[in-house]
């Protein structure tokens, strides 16, 4: 693999605020595209909300402010010019506890697409089944995909929700402690879907998992209250971080 | 320890007596009202006009009149309540105005109904002059129903988990997407529940009519919202206040044709949430 370093999701100076609390003190970051990097530290350090200002979902919570710029490939994603339902599209988000909607399996994956436009139900078909594979759960499912998905497993649920993500093609998929709620099997599973999606997608995980994080990441990130304090290729920081407050967490001397 | 176990019968006692006191307690007026009154419901006495001989007279209007009046503050007050419950829950900002209108919309659910007939009267009977319509009446019925209906819708939708809208947003649905596919399709059980409860109040109240002055003879049907009229309750006010023994019977028959549309509604509702509550707990 040629080693490139094209930057896809960037912040500059960007500041968060939980009305008088900030979260965020000034991140500058660079995310390479097509890569995996994983955002890690002790809670409440900020990783979740970063992440999260990366596709607005933050603009729910009242009393938030959010200062400096978040631009996705070169273009400011607070402008007031964007379009929030084109920028979840190509931002897409897997949450910490599987969300499918209470509707059939198919219809999971098809919402997505189908609020972007897709009408044509062939077209819609061939999407549920890419999607599936990719989320490495067709098999489990290609004979019911009417049944209601809330009556698969945890780890399908979460694996359901990835392929849902997927369905509108994001360039971007946003993860936040995809399997902190699932069992290690099951977790295994993620991780390795996690791997075959390189290349393909920029991913941005948020783990509290330091062995996760050295598994399936190529950079990582290292947040502490509320500033990110070191980024490096995944490899180094577990073996040579630059800054002692990473190799005290790294090594379990706190958090 | 056996003192504990004497108490706690004491306790089950005390509770079983007030039970079945409650229960017996309906179930004799239950019981004294068919005995009174269900030799008189025929075919003739849903279908007669009302008359000075009480064997002759029926509740033909006054059913007629009560279903109408139904359907009309169904028609007001379902979109009004169900589309204010959507704007405080998905849409207001949580200012200081919306909690005022939330607090408002609480105490509202409390007024005395007679103070909506006092409202509905000077409003709608004599500024708007709709006169004593069924159209009156049934925005003054709407007026008292709906804080209850806006109560219940934004209960219901205050049950839909906010992940489910997170998953929606992040795929980037619109704010009025996700309520469309997602929020109302869950909360429309708990809502529709509400609403026909509300609706059932609807038709079992008479103080805010009596206010307003509906009409107690109404020999003809109503054929438009403009139309005089009246509704069962009324009329059974009407003939229970008469000295003559026979027209206390009709009261009773009239009494039980209000309570069986009553205990019907009761029971679709029931019925409606027990078949299309889904899962919710996720």
């Amino acid at each position: 693999m040629t080693e490139t370093s094209e930057g896809i999701v960037k912040t500059t100076d960007l500041k968060f605020y939980y009305g008088s609390n900030q979260a965020l003190f000034g991140i500058d970051a660079n995310i390479t595209k097509g890569k995996v990097t994983a955002l890690i530290g002790p809670s409440g350090c900020g990783k979740s909300t970063f992440l999260r200002t990366l596709n607005r979902m933050n603009d729910y919570i009242p009393g938030s402010r959010l200062e400096g710029k978040v631009e996705v490939d070169g273009a400011d994603i607070y402008s007031s010019k964007v379009d929030l339902a084109l920028l979840r599209k190509r931002v897409g988000m897997v949450f910490q506890r599987s969300n499918p909607f209470p509707k059939s399996i198919f219809e999971n994956i098809a919402y997505g697409p189908r609020i972007h436009g897709e009408k044509n139900k062939e077209t819609l078909s061939g999407i549920v089944e890419t999607s599936l594979k990719n989320a490495d759960l067709w098999k489990e499912v290609k004979d019911r995909l009417n049944d209601s998905a809330l009556e698969l497993s945890g780890g399908q649920q979460q694996r359901l929700c990835i392929a849902r993500a997927l369905a509108v093609e994001p360039e971007v998929l946003l993860m936040d402690e995809p399997a902190s709620a699932l069992d290690p099997r099951s977790t295994a599973r993620i991780e390795d879907l996690i791997s075959e999606l390189r290349g393909n997608y920029t991913i941005i995980i948020v783990t509290h998992n330091m062995q996760q994080a050295s598994r399936v990441s190529d950079f990582t990130c290292f947040f502490l209250e509320g500033r990110l304090v070191e980024t490096a290729k995944t490899k180094q920081i577990f073996t040579r971080p630059e800054c002692k407050e990473t190799e005290d967490y790294i090594t379990g001397r706190f958090g | 320890m056996l003192r504990n176990k004497s108490s706690e019968y004491l306790f089950l006692a005390v509770c079983l007596t007030v039970l079945t006191g409650t229960v017996l307690f309906l179930l004799v007026l239950m019981a004294d009202l068919i005995l009174d009154g269900v030799s008189r419901l025929d075919y003739q006495f849903l279908t007669s006009f009302p008359s000075r001989r009480a064997a002759r007279a029926g509740i033909a209007p006054a059913l007629v009149g009560s279903v109408y009046l139904m359907i009309l503050v169904a028609l007001i007050s379902l979109p009004l309540g169900v589309g204010a419950a959507i704007y405080l829950e998905e849409y207001a900002p949580k200012t200081w105005f919306s909690r005022m209108i939330e607090l408002n919309i609480a105490n509202l659910a409390g007024v005395p109904s007679v103070v909506y007939g006092i409202l509905g009267l000077q409003i709608f009977v004599r500024y708007f002059k709709l006169d004593r319509s069924l159209l009156a009446g049934a925005l003054t019925m709407s007026l008292l129903i709906l804080p209850i209906i806006i109560l219940t819708s934004r209960e219901s939708i205050k049950r839909v988990p906010e992940s489910i809208r997170d998953g929606a947003r992040a795929l980037g649905a619109s704010k009025w997407a996700v309520v469309q596919d997602h929020v109302l399709p869950l909360a429309s059980p708990g809502i529709f529940t509400g609403c026909i409860l509300a609706f059932s109040r609807a038709i079992g109240e008479t103080a805010p009519l009596v206010i307003m002055g509906a009409l107690t003879y109404v020999a003809y049907l109503p054929d438009s919202v403009m139309s005089e009229f009246t509704v069962l309750p009324i009329q059974a006010f009407n003939w229970i206040s008469r000295p003559k023994v026979a027209f206390h019977v009709n009261a009773a028959a009239a009494i039980l044709v209000l309570l069986t549309m009553l205990l019907t509604m009761n029971a679709v509702a029931v019925l409606l949430r027990n078949k299309f509550e889904t899962k919710l707990e996720l």
